[in-house]
């Protein structure tokens, strides 16, 4: 018999009953809740007189509908304000723990959990939001899931769920400098497609993964889903466990020991199959840009704009034509040849601490050009907002040109007042380059921190190893 | 949950890939605190010609004539056929929501994105995976014919065209037993207490830090 995958182990650790056919009633660890996706849960089980089987498994934070200016004021669209007024009532009626907006731990609910440690190593972690997959950069099993499963959890603290199949990325070597885990991400979207990884869980591997910081991981398994993946993982390391090690929610004393130990056996077996295996070559990922509506429209900074002509199928053909149209592209322009209206620097896929430092380090004694309408920065949280004040990198930020906000989700999605206006162009740090996912008729392209700081000092994409 | 047996419905065919939930639903419409009235602002971008905000009427907005959903002769239609990996992106059950309050029952597509899939199954709403080419046949069927409606038979696991061809679909007898019964998922697990009990005592000796909780 074979060893088994990390996914195997995760999974097998929270099998709580299994029905004749397989599916599987699955404990969940923790359940992180913010103020979109759980009004519906929560009336669900008031008009079912039902209550939360474990309200200290849920943690909540308002995230998506936060303004990042001055909060002196609360949030003043109503229906955004109520919806946050909602979540602060539902929460303080079940006896949910909940990071308010004024509160310093407040921030994007990708970004509290691990920072916390209310995610930890070898958990279920699920919320009402697709980027759940962050948590598993924590040798986690996490994965997103819709309202109807959040008021299930609450209800439960279980899911009834299939096991996913399982594919190994694997990728190997050493990572150019100013190459970042955003490229590596986008480079694997680029090449599996964004359904590459529909019904399996991804396990990110190699010597470039473990290379990687725990900030790296989680930026990385961020964007499992937008290869169609609802789970990504990496393998519990020493990287891992010094990252969790003495944050206010993980565990001390003997249950640290406890934990660790148990910790320490979360990676796949040598001997482990996987359902499929890819392999990439670190040293040959540059770094990437979105040209299109989907994250698997990507090339590098040195590439150009695709012909339609040449797309694999008369489908893809019909959706690249429709991209550059929306995107406003001519087939065959340098990337590097774009201008960019908005600079957009935040999000669960890239606002946490390092992010901000990499994105500082290019911006550094530098201005953003004037054809930048607006850059801004948007910490992850209160308190990495904190710590980048602390180093001095929201002055970087400032005297180079950049609005410092406060943290939220912000323009990721433009739920608050941070958005596009039609037609406008963004360098953005974030996940996904939808149509109107920033604001009607925006254009989104995604970059790593250090390419849009980068784009919006040149005022057009720019090769972020030549600065 | 609502139920699903049989359906004999008008088709209106999306020829997208890739159609995410942002594109089914746009965000600002997702502040409501209700599960219901988001059928107007179905693929609200595409289909007016304005900007849609919620609160605002859509009764008076320019719709846009060249989206199909728009096409009188698609007026009422209840299955939509769809293209590779509808429903990627966020995680978001208004997208189903708002499909299921316009009137769509069934979604027919060579493969859905994993958690719109079973966000469908939640509310009502049938999502059937179809071979490719089988779906590329449907889409020129559809497309050529005004009136093109399908039977979808839940229990037999069928598709049924005009001409009378059988038309076979896979889906799970868990999640098709609950459809076709209505049954609430709450309520099943329900009857599972005591072993979620015995996982929690288990657990709590095992890995009790997984027991301190969010409330310290």
């Amino acid at each position: 018999m074979s060893g088994q995958t990390l996914f195997q182990k995760l999974w097998d650790a929270h099998v709580v009953h299994v029905e004749s056919d397989g599916t599987t009633l699955l404990y969940i660890d923790r359940h992180l809740v913010h103020e979109v996706t759980s009004p519906q849960a929560f009336e669900g089980l008031k008009l079912a007189h039902r209550t939360p089987r474990r309200a200290d498994a849920a943690i909540a934070v308002p995230d998506h509908n936060v303004p990042t200016t001055d909060r002196s004021q609360g949030i003043a669209d109503p229906v955004s304000r109520l919806q946050v007024e909602t979540l602060d009532a539902n929460c303080a009626e079940f006896g949910i723990t909940e990071f308010r907006m004024d509160d310093i731990r407040q921030g994007i609910v990708h970004v509290i959990g691990p920072e916390e440690g209310l995610t930890l190593p070898g958990m279920t972690v699920v919320c009402g939001d697709s980027h759940t997959s962050t948590h598993g950069a924590f040798g986690a099993l996490a994965f997103g899931i819709g309202t109807s499963e959040v008021e299930h959890v609450l209800a439960t603290q279980c899911l009834w769920q299939k096991p996913s199949k399982t594919m190994l990325v694997k990728v190997e070597g050493q990572l150019g400098k100013g190459v970042t885990a955003k490229d590596i991400a986008l480079a694997i979207i680029g090449e599996i497609g964004t359904a590459g990884g529909t019904g399996y869980a991804l396990e990110f591997g190699g010597s470039a993964i473990r290379a990687l910081s725990m900030e790296g991981r989680m930026t990385l398994c961020n964007m499992a889903i937008e290869a169609g993946a609802r789970a990504g993982m990496v393998a519990v390391d020493q990287i891992t466990i010094d990252y969790v090690k003495g944050r206010p929610y993980a565990p001390k004393g003997a249950a640290w020991d406890q934990a660790v130990a148990w910790w320490n056996t979360l990676h796949s077996d040598g001997d482990a199959k996987f359902d499929r295996v890819i392999e990439l070559d670190a040293a040959q990922i540059e770094p990437q840009v979105t040209w299109g509506t989907s994250p698997e429209m990507v090339t590098t900074i040195n590439g150009r704009v695709p012909d339609p002509a040449d797309a694999p199928s008369e489908v893809k053909r019909h959706d690249w034509t429709r991209a550059l149209e929306y995107m406003g592209l001519a087939a065959g322009t340098p990337i590097a040849e774009i201008a960019v209206d908005k600079v957009f620097i935040g999000s669960c896929t890239n606002s946490r601490i390092e992010d901000l430092r990499e994105a500082a380090s290019v911006a550094k004694g530098r201005k953003v050009s004037p054809n930048v309408k607006l850059a801004m920065v948007v910490p992850g949280s209160g308190l990495v907002k904190r710590q980048a004040e602390t180093e001095g990198l929201d002055r970087i930020f400032v005297e180079a040109g950049f609005e410092w906000r406060e943290p939220g989700c912000s323009m990721c999605l433009a739920m608050n007042a941070d958005r596009l206006e039609q037609g406008e162009r963004c360098a953005s740090t974030s996940n996904r380059n939808f149509e109107g996912r920033q604001g009607q008729g925006g254009r989104t392209h995604l970059v790593s921190p250090a390419m849009a700081a980068a784009a919006a000092c040149a005022g057009h994409f720019v090769d972020v190893r030549k600065e | 949950m609502r139920k699903f047996s049989v359906l004999d419905g008008l088709v209106v065919p999306l020829d997208r890939a890739n159609v995410d939930t942002d594109a089914i639903i746009p965000k600002q419409f997702l502040k409501s605190i209700k599960r219901a009235g988001f059928g107007p602002n179905l693929f609200d971008e595409w289909r007016y010609l304005d900007h849609g905000e919620p609160g605002k009427s859509n009764h008076d907005r320019p719709l846009n004539p060249d989206f199909v959903l728009n096409q009188p002769r698609y007026r009422d239609a209840s299955v939509l056929l769809a293209r590779d990996n509808f429903g990627c992106g966020s995680s978001r059950e208004h997208a189903p929501w708002a499909l299921q309050d316009y009137g769509i029952q069934a979604i027919i597509a060579p493969s859905f994105a994993d958690i719109f899939y079973n966000n469908c199954f939640k509310n009502g709403i049938l999502p059937i995976v179809l071979d490719v080419a089988v779906v590329d046949r449907l889409f020129r069927e559809c497309e050529a014919n005004e009136g093109y409606a399908l039977t979808v038979d839940l229990d037999k696991q069928t598709v049924t065209t005009p001409t009378g061809e059988s038309i076979r679909f896979d889906v799970d007898a868990g999640r098709k037993h609950r459809l076709l019964n209505g049954l609430d998922d709450i309520g099943l697990t329900l009857l599972q207490a005591d072993k979620i009990k015995a996982y929690e005592e288990r657990r709590k000796q095992e890995a009790p830090w997984l027991f301190s909780g969010s409330q310290q």
